[in-house]
């Protein structure tokens, strides 16, 4: 199978237009040792064929949809997309277009993603966002980078929740290696009656960011709005990361004072598939603009009079700051912030709105009927959202084998990242739980021994 | 007042519309959490499910794309993106299937990933692969954080320069500069190839490595690659390639077998994924054995042998002196990894030293056709791009003028102003999917507006002229910074 | 371009007034820039600089560059209303557009506006 449309006649043509015999003979600066490796791979298959592997492989796979009922969250979840949303994606227009960098033929992309800004900010209801990033965990990570730059490396601490999503907080740690850091604050010695101020303590003059999950990774809510004041006190910035779905319907980051506010989008129409792409949002105030890492679509005129719109403030980034950039971002997640767009638009304010009030309702529901099974309970008693602890007889890890072979995915077991938590799992709820897909888990669970 | 050509979803929103709505609640209701942990508005747009679908095909026919015709962008390796990708990566078992689910559930994501790695490996020559970042700059990131940890783990703390050839992208000092390196620019040689007497003098025990790009973004395959790598690697320095380039080398040479020591592949480029208008891309990268230890966590592996009755079971591990985790879970798996299995599948070792051949093919018809009207400054035999001045003697038309006015002839634009080591840079990359018809076609456009730059120069400074927009304010959009749209003012707040 | 002969000027394009202590972009460097949107001055009213040290960090439309201090001394003012209009770096580069002061300077590698303005010319394209 081959997509190259040139016949031998037109190859040997424009060979002789090259000046060179054969296509072998256009590689002579190639050290002749190395040259035309053979590769050992695979014969190449034709679409049919191909289109029958791919099959074979992803029918390997239990998926959430046919053959397990899920209750796992963690950071990815599992949300019905209108049919919409993937129509729009498919246009070639879309998906075959490079960067917008030539805004004559953008403004497609351009326009789209200056809408999905907006989305974002109202969603926030912070002032600015970015074009994306490429999910939760480096979003959060570019976060760091912004006060990083902020404070011009005057100061070197962060200050990080334990109630941070584990593997955010191993990015971040990543990312920063070479800042000279210091990060400290999340202990995983998880003791559910701590409140999250308490870490309050270790904020000083020193701190330049302070970051904070909302819901945290336990799914609690916690209304925040004291422990920025306090670390604004300190000269701190503080960051967010927040669930889009969860925003809907409780109070803004924004309104707390976050000076940051970031998180993860795929619930906003991207699929699970298995793990990304995803679309790492990035909202603040316009104060940091010109910090901030990713590209940015502003609003102008064309010569024409026309409202239109280009890529703004590039200065800030690589291709023209090179080492002095806050960050080596190059790309967006560009075809997924349109996806999180049209998401957000063919819900619109009510769909939007039912979704959350039924992940929460789903949540509150299974949490009274999982209670009343005997060994099991929750462990936190803070308001919480769309996903809850749940405290087991067992370990988390045996509880999850158990269910698992029930057909049910159960939660995360928290146990692999909180020593203290062994016998807790993260239970995620979402819309796509029926009442019954709830009723089968309490059953389930009743009778494990 | 500027004219609006296409209103925003903001200004399309009426109160009280409906698009698309969920089933009522199948479950006891529970009261909301108390008011003040709750949003007192959702300042959202209220559509139906038809205007959001006329708003967006709206907006899509203000793109140009690769399905819309000739996408010549260097150094971007615009190649068609083959219909079939976009059928495998929506298939249902890979798009629901859940990150953390046991490996013993998504075998068949864990073998794609697997046989990718080997596949990706086999064809760069490589001793190692992550498959997890997301993008180019992200392998690049992820690179650099590699050779920082080898050199760390060797207690060799004065390693602080990195060498970075002039005609290097951007992404390249950027990368360096996140883990504070300072950055020690090499220039190129009158033959475009790095300049092996600046290397020299630049090398010394406190290089980290050298970040190079091969071809280079002139297009050149450099001529003494082998002495560069020698060079740095006699200093102690790491060799870090920038696969930006890749779709020139395939089945033609392996980075791995020259010595190289790690690069980033993008599958966007390279292997079809397609762009998306600015991405999600996915930048898998390779290592030579000395640094396999540091590769970024979790890695696809066989963690049980198979025999004759068991399958293998396929899983991760975390090397021993792992940088750690570039992203939360494991890659751009549906989006990138699907597709460009997909497509590697389809080509096999001698479809995919056609897929370079014909790159080169291409390109170097192209340069032969405009060398004639157009300065080429590197003017050899190029890899799968070259670059063009844009400019003429006695003529004030720049390369963004003619940029601009390939609009007007319904080709997407060449890169312009890039590598900065070429005077008003047009640096055109055609790839292997487009016909000897449309290279004809694009070098007579380009040749006419040559000849229009002397007649008719106004024509070039004003185009282009037949597109929905034309061109824009950017200072204004710089100065007043209007970032995002609101509701028109009859939104309601929640009661 | 403008090159008033009263100043002082470093070889990356910044100026020095000996009289009042004052430093900034010369025209030339604004020109190249071209339009400028965003300044962020590094240092605040009493600290020390030597010549060469990054003072400023400006960014136009197409373009970023750092700005190094022509002289050193100890920062007597700053002109922090540059960040809400840096366009003014590209009206009046000499007056309005000045970014610090310091107090008994002593210039770095300078050159008079007449040598300045041949090196100009050498990397005027």
């Amino acid at each position: 199978m081959t997509y190259i449309p040139i016949s031998p006649n037109e190859r040997d043509a424009m060979l002789k237009t090259v000046g060179v015999k054969s296509l072998d003979a256009l590689f002579d600066a190639v050290p002749q040792k190395h040259r035309f490796p053979e590769l050992d791979l695979p014969p190449a298959l034709t679409e049919m064929e191909a289109a029958s592997l791919l099959s074979e492989m992803a029918n390997t796979n239990e998926n959430v949809r046919e053959h397990l009922i899920s209750f796992l969250g963690a950071g990815a979840y599992n949300h019905y997309i209108p049919s919409v949303v993937d129509h729009i994606l498919r246009r070639g227009e879309f998906y075959t277009a490079y960067t917008p960098y030539q805004p004559e033929i953008s403004q497609g992309t351009l326009q789209a993603i200056f809408e999905y800004q907006s989305l974002m900010t109202n969603l926030t209801g912070m002032e600015v966002s970015n074009a994306s990033h490429y999910d939760g965990a480096t979003a959060t990570a570019e976060a760091v980078s912004l006060a990083f730059a902020q404070f011009r490396g005057k100061r070197k601490k962060v200050v990080m929740s334990p109630a941070v999503h584990p593997q955010y907080r191993e990015v971040v740690r990543t990312y920063t290696q070479g800042m000279g850091l210091e990060e400290v604050g999340d202990d995983v010695s998880i003791d559910p009656e701590v409140e999250p101020d308490a870490m309050m303590s270790l904020v000083d003059e020193n701190t330049m960011l302070v970051v904070v999950q909302y819901p945290d990774f336990f799914g609690r809510i916690y209304d925040y709005t004291k422990l920025v004041e306090d670390a604004h006190a300190k000269g701190s910035l503080v960051c967010i990361v927040a669930n889009p779905t969860a925003m809907v319907m409780l109070k803004t980051p924004a309104e707390m004072g976050a000076d940051v506010v970031v998180g993860e989008a795929q619930p906003f129409g991207i699929p699970l598939w298995y793990g990304g792409p995803y679309l790492g949002f990035f909202t603040t105030k316009k104060s940091y603009v010109h910090k901030m890492a990713g590209r940015l679509i502003g609003e102008t005129v064309d010569n024409r009079g026309q409202r239109s719109y280009v890529l703004t403030l590039t200065a800030r980034e690589q291709h023209i700051k090179r080492e002095r950039a806050t960050s080596n971002i190059c790309s967006n997640q560009g075809l997924l912030a349109l996806a999180a767009a049209v998401y957000m638009s063919t819900l619109g304010k009510t769909g939007l709105q039912q979704v959350a009030n039924l992940c929460y309702q789903k949540a509150h529901y299974a949490a009274t009927e999982l209670s009343k099974i005997d060994g099991f309970g929750l462990c936190f008693s803070d308001p919480f959202f769309h996903e809850f602890v749940l405290c087991c007889p067992k370990s988390g890890s045996e509880v999850n084998e158990y269910l698992l072979d029930h057909g049910i995915l159960g939660g995360y077991d928290l146990g692999k990242d909180y020593p203290s938590l062994e016998n807790h799992i993260l239970m995620a709820f979402t819309e796509m739980n029926s009442k019954q897909e709830i009723d089968t888990l309490v059953e389930v669970l009743k009778e494990m021994e | 007042m500027a004219t609006i050509v296409e209103p925003t979803i903001f200004e399309l929103s009426s109160p009280g519309r409906l698009g698309v709505t969920m089933p009522a609640s199948d479950v006891p209701t529970t009261a909301l959490p108390p008011k003040n942990l709750l949003r007192s508005e959702l300042p959202l747009p209220e559509l139906a499910e038809v205007d959001v679908v006329r708003h967006y095909t709206k907006l899509s026919k203000f793109n140009y794309g690769v399905d819309d015709g000739f996408y010549p962008l260097g150094s971007c390796t615009m190649k068609y993106n083959p219909k079939i990708n976009e059928d495998t990566c929506r298939l249902p078992g890979f798009l629901y299937t859940h990150p953390l689910q046991p490996i013993e559930t998504v075998q068949g994501n864990l073998v794609l990933m697997y046989e990718l790695q080997e596949w990706l490996k086999e064809i760069t020559g490589f001793e190692g692969m992550t498959l997890q970042p997301a993008a180019g700059a992200h392998g690049e990131f992820t690179g650099v954080l590699m050779m920082a940890a080898y050199h760390k783990s060797r207690g060799d703390a004065k390693r602080t320069k990195m060498l970075i050839p002039d005609a290097a992208h951007g992404t390249n000092p950027a990368s360096a500069g996140m883990l504070g390196f300072s950055v020690v620019t090499i220039p190129s040689d009158a033959r475009g190839n790095v300049d092996l007497k600046a290397l020299e003098a630049a090398c010394d025990d406190t290089v980290v490595g050298m970040m190079l790009t091969n071809p280079n973004t002139l297009g050149m395959f450099d001529e003494h690659i082998e002495e560069v790598i020698a060079l740095v690697h006699k200093c102690g320095g790491l060799m870090y390639g920038d696969g930006a380039n890749l779709n020139a080398l395939l089945g033609i040479v392996r980075p791995g077998d020259l010595g190289f020591d790690v690069m980033h592949i993008n599958l966007h480029k390279t292997f079809s994924v397609p762009h998306g208008g600015g991405g999600p891309g996915s930048g898998p990268v390779g290592v030579s054995e000395r640094l396999l230890d540091f590769l970024p966590s979790p890695l696809v592996d066989i963690i049980e042998d198979g025999d004759d009755e068991m399958e293998p079971l396929y899983g991760f591990v975390t090397p021993k002196k792992s940088i750690g985790r570039m992203k939360a879970f494991h890659g751009h798996f549906g989006g990138g990894l699907v597709r460009a299995y997909t497509y590697i599948s389809m080509h096999g070792p001698d479809g995919l030293k056609d897929i370079s051949q014909y790159a080169v093919l291409n390109a170097n018809y192209l340069q032969a056709k405009l060398r004639s009207t157009y300065t080429i400054p590197y003017d050899r035999i190029c890899m799968h791009e070259f670059v063009a001045e844009g400019q003429f003697a006695g003529s004030d038309v720049r390369a963004l003028d003619i940029a601009k006015r390939l609009m007007d002839y319904k080709f997407h634009p060449p890169t312009n102003y890039f590598p900065l080591i070429v005077h008003e840079a047009l640096m055109i990359e055609p790839t292997e999917t487009e016909n000897k018809d449309t290279l004809d076609r694009f070098a007579d456009a380009l040749i006419k507006i040559a000849e229009e730059a002397k007649t008719q120069p106004e024509l070039l400074h004003n185009a282009p002229l037949t597109t929905p927009f034309g061109r824009m304010d950017e200072v204004k959009a710089a100065r007043e910074l209007v970032l995002c749209c609101w509701l028109p003012e009859n939104y309601e707040t929640l009661t | 371009m403008n090159v008033p002969s009263n100043l002082k000027y470093t070889k990356s394009d910044e100026w020095f007034d000996p009289s009042s202590g004052a430093m900034g972009i010369t025209d030339f460097a604004q020109s190249q820039l071209s339009d400028i949107v965003f300044i962020e001055l590094l240092v605040e009213e009493g600290d020390e600089v030597t010549a060469g040290k990054a003072i400023a960090s400006v960014e136009s439309v197409k373009a970023s560059a750092e700005i190094y201090a022509s002289a050193a001394g100890k920062v007597s003012a700053v002109n922090k209303g540059l960040a809400d209009k840096p366009e003014t770096l590209n009206s009046d580069p000499f007056g309005e557009g000045w970014m610090i002061k310091v107090a008994g300077g002593v210039a770095g590698d300078v050159m008079d506006a007449a040598a300045y303005e041949k090196d100009c010319a050498g990397r005027a394209h």
